[in-house]
């Protein structure tokens, strides 16, 4: 059976191009980057080549990027440098609908004497601003750092982040933006938002797992998260990944060209999806605001059915999606960006994300438009809250 | 990554007996939207008190709508004394297994059918007896405590997997573990 994967706010596949750069660096070119002989040194320069690829896709000076284990490592690095940088200020703002990597931190630091506003968002997924701004008003000097995704995981749902990171910075607050599911999917600019910090991982965007980077503006006396060696210039201690840099790079470079295809043809192949799928299938919304949005996320709700059902049928067909369900997470409740938008419950069980990638075509699409509607039929034929 | 096995995945993918029943003499009924999962259990009794016949519908994970599937397939020929006494480890084991966090399908089975009987006998459903203690999915410590004793949990983990308390915000989880250890010390 043809896999039709549509999950790529999971995880991508790594491009050929990419994994063809990477090669050699697992083999004969396995120098260390920081030896005195020219073997080493040489990988040095193509590590600080991939250092160039990845600042350009987001506008920065490659002295401004310093490589990282994955997304959640960026993230982890930039809250923890920001609250060094700043040892009397206790706030830390963020949102609701947070991926884990800066959740599960944030709750961590409130247990351990921080305040944490968890900025709520509405039915759309829009975030309450406003609130950041009376907050900024009134308590600026409490602030620590604010940190607020790029693009949410689930929804696709864009944050006004320029907006905030100009007013933060004007008030000498420093933002963080967790941009792993914006980079690549759309135009990053660092420079014209004023953003502090920013992180971006390798696996969304056709770079293997494993490797990410963040972007640490230029000035800002970055406390290292991993203290050791002098690697990154001192801000990320350890030997460099340096197959997977080198990748990252490849990836950055291609993603920067692809940027132009994902906000035309892939867009073109969601909206195909998702005009499809609401006509063919009763009772069935979108959850998040359609316009601010990804070009290539969909999250869509089925009422009256459980998503672990749906996923496990579209498995039968070869499909890969995920859903915003208890039941796939381990935890019991729908996910919580679904929970914070107020998504009701009826649609929230039976959440569908389709995520698409520059590698899928109009007859995926197609195909996924034929499967889906016998497999919510099937499953609301039995189910107790159908309502014919 | 889905744990079920063959047997579950069958009952999944083939559900037996689901669909409504227009004439059933009794329907038992459990679970909500909010909870996640539910289960409309219809019964066909005979006068000497015997189930001749059972259907589901169910709203949930694959391994809800196998525990229905499977629960209406050892019912049906069961005597009503027979069927009050099947548990929620009956319906495990005839699907050769749950994985843990699933537990409470099982549970959810066991639930329809005592309340599909009791219904049928015209004993009066109370609200849930004893003290809420999870708000989130409305269990009592009553539910708790027979729930741990029958099947011997260990843990407040345990007890999410099995009743869902616990499962949604978390609030009270140390709550359940005083429980949980309350029994165990008696043990
Ligand atoms: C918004 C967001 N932040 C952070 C991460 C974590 O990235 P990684 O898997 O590289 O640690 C993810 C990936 O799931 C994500 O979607």
């Amino acid at each position: 059976m043809n896999i039709v994967y549509t999950d790529n706010n999971a995880t991508t596949k790594v491009s050929p191009e990419v994994l063809e750069e990477m090669m050699p660096y697992f083999s004969e070119l396995y120098g260390n980057p920081s030896s005195m002989h020219s073997f080493g040194g040489n990988v040095g320069g193509k590590i600080q080549e991939a250092r160039e690829r990845v600042a350009r896709l987001i506008n920065a000076n490659p002295s401004e990027i310093v490589f990282t284990s994955c997304g959640t490592e960026s993230d982890n690095a930039a809250i923890m440098a920001a609250l060094e940088l700043n040892p009397a200020k206790k706030h830390i703002i963020t949102s609701a609908v947070e991926h884990p990597a800066i959740k599960n931190l944030c709750s961590y630091l409130e247990r351990k004497g921080y305040h944490i506003t968890f900025v709520s968002v509405d039915r759309e997924g829009h975030l309450d601003t406003e609130l950041i701004y009376e907050i900024i008003e009134k308590k600026a000097d409490d602030i620590a750092v604010i940190s607020l995704m790029w693009a949410n995981n689930e929804t696709g749902v864009i944050f006004p982040v320029e907006e905030v990171a100009r007013k933060a910075a004007e008030k000498g607050i420093l933002f963080h933006t967790d941009a792993v599911q914006a980079v690549g999917k759309i135009p990053i600019d660092v420079k014209a938002a004023d953003i502090a910090m920013l992180s971006l991982s390798g696996h969304k965007i056709h770079a293997p797992k494993g490797i990410g980077a963040l972007y640490v503006r230029q000035g800002i006396k970055f406390p290292p998260f991993l203290k050791g060696g002098h690697q990154e210039k001192g801000r990320r201690a350890g030997t460099e990944n340096t197959a997977s840099i080198i990748g990252l790079g490849k990836a950055s470079e291609l993603a920067k060209a692809h940027l132009n295809e994902m906000d035309t043809r892939i867009r073109g192949l969601r909206d195909y999806l998702e005009a499809e799928l609401l006509a063919k299938i009763p009772a069935s919304s979108v959850n998040g605001d359609k316009k601010n949005r990804l070009p290539n996320t969909l999250s869509i709700g089925f009422d009256a059915v459980e998503g672990e059902s749906i996923l496990l049928l579209m498995d039968q067909s070869g499909i890969c999606a995920s859903s915003g369900s208890a039941c796939t997470s381990g935890s019991l409740d729908p996910s919580h960006v679904l929970m914070a938008m107020k998504v009701p419950f009826e649609s929230a069980h039976g959440t569908i994300r389709f995520s698409l990638s520059t590698y899928n075509t109009k007859e995926e699409m197609s195909y996924i438009i034929e499967a889906m509607p016998p497999i919510i039929k099937r499953l609301r034929d039995i189910s107790p809250f159908w309502k014919k | 990554m889905w744990e079920y096995n063959d047997k579950v995945k069958d009952h999944f993918l083939n559900p037996r007996n689901a669909g409504e029943m227009k004439d059933a003499d009794a329907v038992g009924e459990t679970g909500s939207l909010s909870c996640g999962d539910a289960l409309k259990l219809f019964l066909k009794i005979n006068k000497s008190g015997r189930i001749v016949d059972a259907s589901f519908m169910t709203f949930g994970c694959a391994s809800a709508v196998a525990s229905s599937s499977a629960l209406t397939e050892i019912v049906k020929g069961m005597t009503l004394d027979d069927a009050e006494k099947l548990t929620n480890d009956d319906i495990a084991d005839y699907l050769g297994g749950l994985p843990k966090e699933k537990m409470h399908c099982s549970v959810m089975g066991q639930d329809a059918l005592r309340k599909a009987i009791r219904s049928y006998k015209g004993i009066e459903i109370l609200a849930k007896p004893g003290n809420t203690i999870c708000e989130c999915f409305g269990v009592t410590d009553l539910e708790i405590i027979e729930t741990v004793k029958q099947n011997n949990l260990k843990s407040a983990e345990d007890v999410t997997f099995y009743v869902k308390a616990g499962g949604g915000c978390g609030k009270c989880v140390e709550k359940i573990e005083e429980i949980v250890e309350s029994i165990l010390a008696q043990a």
